[in-house]
C-alpha cells in the first residue's frame, strides 16, 4: 500500500526550514474583532455581494454568491455587523472588493445541516454541498473545487491524486493537518473518489514527512471495509523530497507515468488532483454542512519569534497571526503570503488571510538579496532545473529585448512559474517575472490580431 | 455608506497599493491627499483601518510590525519612498517577485573559482619560465580589464569589470601565449579578445566566440613567428633556451615529409607533468587537469565537454596510430601536448559559447575533438585546438536549435 516512487526531471533542493514549525501543533487563533472577507479568494469571477452595510450576519452566512460556474461563494467568518463593502488590501495585489464584518464576539453560527449518512450521499448532493460551502483548492491555486468534482462527460477520470506533498519550503500546514486531522483528510478523499467515480486513488507525500505517511496509511486501513472506506485500490505514494514535487504536472507524471499534454488539463490524462486541505474541507462541508470559513496557516520565517501553525478565520489580518506567534524579531525585509518559492510579497500586515493562504513567511532584511541583475551567461543552470523542460534563459532574453513574438517559440505558456530557474540563476535574473511578462505581452499581441 | 462617499478614492488608494502593480498605482490613486487619519468622521471607508476604532488606529497599526522602518515609511527600500507619497505611512517591506529565496552563487563567485582553478597551471608556468611570466600575466589581465572598462565607458554602458569575466579571459590568454611574449603581443591580444571578441557583440553573455581563443587565433594568424617562439622550461626560467614545441616539431616534419621527426621522441610523461616547451600555462597537463577537476567538483563545468572532447581526440588519433604507428603519434601525445587540457577544461567549457543542453554539449565536444585531430594531422597550424573550438563556437546556435530539452507533455522529442 505504501509505495516509493522515483522523482521527476529538473527541480531543486532549497533549504526547507520546515523544522521551524513542523512540530508546532495546530493552534487556534482567538476570534478577531473584525474580518475583511474578500469577494475573490479563488481563480475565476469574484463573488457578488449579497449583504448591505449595516446588515447583521451569522458565522457561515453567505455574504457573496458565486457569479457563474467558475466562481465560489464566500461566507461570513464571524457573526456581527457588516460595516463596509469596499476595495481592500488583497494578498494578490489586485483590486478586489471585500466585506468588512465587525464581530459581536458571540460567534453565532448559522443553522448547520449535518449529514450522518454522508458515505451514501449521491454524487450530485455532494457537489451541491461542496459548492454551497464555497470550497476552492486550498493548496494555493484556489481553483473552485465543485468544478473539479464535475469533470466533463467526454473525459472520464480514472485516478484521484491526493496532494499532501507540500514541497514549498517552510510550510507545514498540510503536514500538521495530515497528522492531526487524518480522519477528515481520508474521509474527504473517500468522498471525492466516489463523486469522481475513479478506479484508483493515490496519495502523494514527500519522504520528509514519514509520520504523515504512516498516519494516512493507518487511517486508510482503519476505515477499510467500512462504509466510510475506499471502494477502490489506494496507494500511499512516498516521493523523494525535491521542489516542485507538489506541482500538479510533476506529481501526475511521477505517480501515473502520464504527462499532461502541453496546454491541456490533468483531466486529459484521466487524473484529478486535490490537496489534502481541500479534502478535509470537503468532508466538513458534506458531513457537518460547514462552509469554508477557516483554514490552517503556517506562520514562520527567521524573522518571527515563535513559528507555528494556526487555524484562523478567513479575513483575519496577517498582523494578528504575527502577534499571536510573538511578533517579529530584528529588522524585517519581506512579508510573504505563501511559501518562499511562489508566495506573494506584501507591503503591510493588514492583508487578510484568504482561502489560498497556506503560510505567512517573515523574512529578515539581511536575508534579502538586492544585487543587480546581470546578463545571461548561458550557464544553463535554469535549463537543468526546469521541471517542464523549458529554456527559461531564452524566454527572458527575448522578453528583455521585447521580442515577444520570438519568445513564443520557447513555450512560455507551459511555464508553471515554480521559480526554480530564478532560484539558481547566478546572474540573479528574475526569470519567472520575465516569463510572465512575455506571457502577458504575447497575449496582448494575439488579442490585437 | 461607503459607496456614496465622494472621498472614496483617497483612503482606498492608500490602502490597496500592495503587490507590484499596486505599488505603482499607489501614487496616482492618492491624488486627493486624504490620509486615513484626516477622515475621522467617515473612518469606516478606510476598510482595513478598523472602522469602529476610527482614525487613531491607523498610526498605531503602521508602527506595529517590530523594528521595520516604521511610521516614517520612507526609511526603507525604494518602495517605501513611493509609498510615502501616497500619504499612507505604512511600514515598508520589500516587494519583489517570487521566489524569495535564492541559491547563493553569482557570476562573480564562478569567475573567482575559475581563477582559483587556474592557479596550479599559473604557478607551474611561473616556476618554469621565471618572473617574465608574471609580466605577461599582468599585461594580459590588466589589458583585458582596461579594454573592457574603457570600451564600456566609451559606449556609455555600465562598467562591469567587477564580474571577473575579463580577468579570466586575461589569465587564459596569458597562459596560452609563449612564455616570452612581447608586451605588444599581450596588448593586441587583450584588444582582440575583449574588444573584438566580446564588446562588439554586446558584452558578457552575447559573445559567440570564447574571447581568449579568439585573441589567440588573431595573434597566431597575425604574428606566426612571435607566437611560435618558445623556450625550454627550467627552474625559475634561468636556463631558458629557444626551442620548439613537440607540436611544432611534428608540424614541421610533416610539412617536409620527414614522417614524425623529432616529435616521435617526445617524453610523454614529462609532457604530462610539465617538462617540455610550450605556452606559459600549458606545459604541465597535470596542473591544468587539477584545476579542471576542481571546477568539475565545484559544479561550474560539466564533464560532458572535456570528456567528450578529449575522448574524441584519443579515439580518432588512436585509430590512426593503431593503423600506422610510423606516421601517426599515439593518442596520449595529443592529450598532453599543446593546449589540449587547457582548452578542453577552461575554454571549450565556457558557458557563454557552448551549447545549452547536455545533448548539444556532447555534439559540440565531439566536433571540437574531431576538428582538432583533423587540423593537427593535416592542417597548416600546430595550435589546431583553438581553431577547432572557434569553429564549433560558430555552430552553437544551430546545435542549440536542434537539441532543445524535451518539453513536458509534448509528444515530439527535441526541436523547437
Amino acid at each position: 500500500m505504501i509505495r516509493r516512487f522515483r522523482s521527476f526531471f529538473g527541480g531543486i533542493h532549497p533549504q526547507y526550514r520546515k523544522e521551524l514549525s513542523a512540530t508546532g501543533a495546530i493552534e487556534t487563533l482567538p476570534l478577531p474583532d473584525q474580518v475583511v472577507v474578500p469577494l475573490l479568494q479563488h481563480i475565476g469571477k469574484p463573488a457578488e455581494p449579497v449583504v448591505k452595510v449595516g446588515d447583521t450576519v451569522r458565522t457561515g452566512q453567505v455574504v457573496g454568491t458565486a457569479s457563474g460556474v467558475v466562481s465560489v461563494s464566500v461566507h461570513a467568518t464571524l457573526s456581527g455587523t457588516v460595516t463596509g463593502i469596499a476595495t481592500i488590501a488583497h494578498p494578490s495585489g489586485r483590486e478586489v472588493k471585500g466585506v468588512v464584518i465587525e464581530s459581536d464576539g458571540a460567534d453565532n453560527w448559522i443553522d448547520l445541516e449535518p449529514c450522518e449518512e454522508w458515505p451514501s450521499l449521491p454524487p450530485q448532493a455532494v457537489r451541491e454541498r461542496v459548492s454551497a460551502a464555497g470550497i476552492a483548492g486550498l493548496g494555493g491555486a484556489t481553483f473552485p473545487t465543485h468544478v473539479k468534482l464535475s469533470p466533463p462527460e467526454a473525459r472520464p477520470v480514472d485516478t484521484l491524486i491526493v496532494n499532501g506533498v507540500e514541497c514549498e519550503p517552510y510550510l507545514t500546514a498540510d503536514h500538521r493537518l495530515m497528522l492531526e486531522h487524518t480522519g477528515q483528510v481520508v474521509a474527504g478523499a473517500v468522498l471525492v473518489s466516489r463523486v469522481l467515480g475513479v478506479s484508483r486513488v493515490i496519495f502523494g507525500i514527500e519522504d520528509n514527512k514519514p509520520d504523515a505517511v504512516q498516519a494516512i496509511e493507518a487511517e486508510i486501513r482503519r476505515v477499510a471495509g467500512s462504509s466510510a472506506g475506499f471502494e477502490v485500490p489506494v496507494t500511499v505514494g512516498v516521493l523523494p523530497t525535491k521542489y516542485p514535487q507538489g506541482g500538479e504536472k510533476q506529481l501526475i507524471a511521477v505517480l501515473t507515468g502520464h504527462e499532461v499534454p502541453s496546454g491541456g488539463l490533468p483531466v486529459d490524462v484521466g487524473v484529478v488532483v486535490h490537496n489534502v486541505g481541500t479534502c478535509a474541507a470537503v468532508f466538513d462541508a458534506v458531513r457537518h454542512g460547514r462552509p469554508l470559513v477557516e483554514r490552517v496557516v503556517t506562520v514562520t520565517g527567521e524573522g518571527l519569534k515563535r513559528p507555528g501553525n494556526v487555524r484562523v478565520r478567513l479575513g483575519t489580518p496577517a498582523r494578528l497571526l504575527v502577534e499571536h506567534f510573538g511578533g517579529m524579531v530584528g529588522e524585517v525585509g519581506k512579508v510573504v503570503f505563501g511559501g518562499p518559492m511562489m508566495g506573494v510579497a506584501q507591503y503591510n500586515l493588514e492583508v487578510p488571510v484568504i482561502k489560498g493562504t497556506s503560510g505567512i513567511l517573515i523574512i529578515p532584511r539581511d536575508h534579502i538579496d538586492t544585487d543587480d541583475i546581470r546578463p545571461c551567461i548561458r550557464c544553463s543552470a535554469c535549463i537543468e532545473v526546469c521541471p517542464i523542460g523549458l529554456l527559461p534563459n531564452m524566454i527572458s532574453v527575448c522578453a528583455e529585448m521585447r521580442a515577444f513574438g520570438e519568445s513564443e517559440q520557447y513555450h512560455p505558456f507551459d511555464c508553471i512559474e515554480c521559480g526554480c530557474c530564478s532560484y539558481v540563476c547566478p546572474s540573479y535574473r528574475p526569470l519567472v517575472q520575465m516569463i510572465r511578462f512575455a506571457k502577458t505581452e504575447v497575449q496582448h499581441l494575439k488579442a490585437k490580431h | 455608506m461607503n459607496d456614496s462617499n465622494p472621498k472614496k478614492p483617497g483612503p482606498d488608494g492608500a490602502d490597496e497599493g500592495n503587490g507590484p502593480e499596486g505599488a505603482k498605482k499607489a501614487p496616482q490613486g492618492a491624488e486627493p491627499p486624504v490620509a486615513a487619519p484626516t477622515t475621522p468622521t467617515d473612518g469606516k471607508t478606510s476598510v482595513s483601518g478598523a472602522a469602529s476604532k476610527g482614525a487613531p488606529k491607523v498610526p498605531e497599526k503602521s508602527g506595529k510590525p517590530s523594528s521595520a522602518p516604521g511610521k516614517s515609511g520612507a526609511a526603507g527600500a525604494p518602495v517605501a519612498k513611493k509609498m510615502a507619497k501616497s500619504s499612507a505611512p505604512e511600514p515598508a517591506y520589500t516587494l519583489s517577485y517570487s521566489p524569495h529565496v535564492r541559491r547563493r552563487i553569482s557570476v562573480q563567485s564562478i569567475m573567482v573559482d575559475v581563477l582559483v582553478a587556474l592557479l596550479p597551471a599559473t604557478l607551474v608556468g611561473l616556476y618554469q619560465f621565471g618572473w617574465y611570466g608574471l609580466v605577461v600575466i599582468l599585461l594580459c589581465v590588466g589589458g583585458c580589464l582596461g579594454v573592457e572598462a574603457v570600451g564600456q565607458k566609451m559606449m556609455g554602458q555600465k562598467v562591469t569589470v567587477s564580474d571577473g569575466s575579463a580577468a579570466v579571459t586575461g589569465l587564459l590568454l596569458a597562459l596560452s601565449l609563449p612564455p616570452r611574449a612581447e608586451w605588444w603581443l599581450c596588448a593586441i591580444g587583450a584588444l582582440a579578445g575583449i574588444g573584438l571578441g566580446k564588446l562588439v557583440f554586446g558584452g558578457l553573455g552575447y559573445n559567440p566566440f570564447n574571447p581568449a581563443i579568439l585573441a589567440r587565433v588573431v595573434l597566431l594568424i597575425s604574428f606566426p613567428a612571435q607566437m611560435t617562439s618558445f623556450v625550454t622550461p627550467s627552474p625559475w626560467g634561468l636556463d631558458a633556451v629557444t626551442t620548439a614545441t613537440p607540436l611544432n616539431l611534428l608540424q614541421e616534419a610533416r610539412i617536409r615529409g620527414l614522417g614524425l621527426g623529432e616529435a616521435a621522441h617526445t617524453d610523454l610523461l614529462a609532457a604530462f607533468l610539465g617538462g617540455i616547451p610550450g605556452s606559459l600555462g600549458e606545459t604541465s597537463a597535470l596542473a591544468v587537469l587539477l584545476g579542471g577537476l576542481y571546477l568539475l567538483w565545484r559544479g561550474h563545468i560539466n564533464w560532458d565537454v572535456p570528456v567528450g572532447m578529449l575522448g574524441t581526440m584519443a579515439l580518432v588519433s588512436g585509430l590512426f596510430w593503431w593503423h600506422d604507428p610510423a606516421h601517426y603519434m599515439p593518442p596520449a601525445f595529443h592529450l598532453v601536448t599543446g593546449g589540449a587540457m587547457l582548452v578542453a577544461f577552461f575554454m571549450a567549457t565556457d558557458m557563454v559559447t557552448s551549447p545549452l543542453t547536455r545533448k548539444g554539449r556532447v555534439i559540440f565536444a565531439v566536433g571540437c575533438g574531431l576538428l582538432t585531430i583533423v587540423i593537427r594531422m593535416w592542417g597548416g597550424y600546430a595550435e589546431a585546438i583553438s581553431f577547432a573550438v572557434l569553429l564549433m563556437n560558430a555552430a552553437v546556435p544551430i546545435i542549440d536549435r536542434y537539441t532543445a530539452p524535451r518539453l513536458y507533455g509534448a509528444r515530439k522529442r527535441g526541436g523547437l
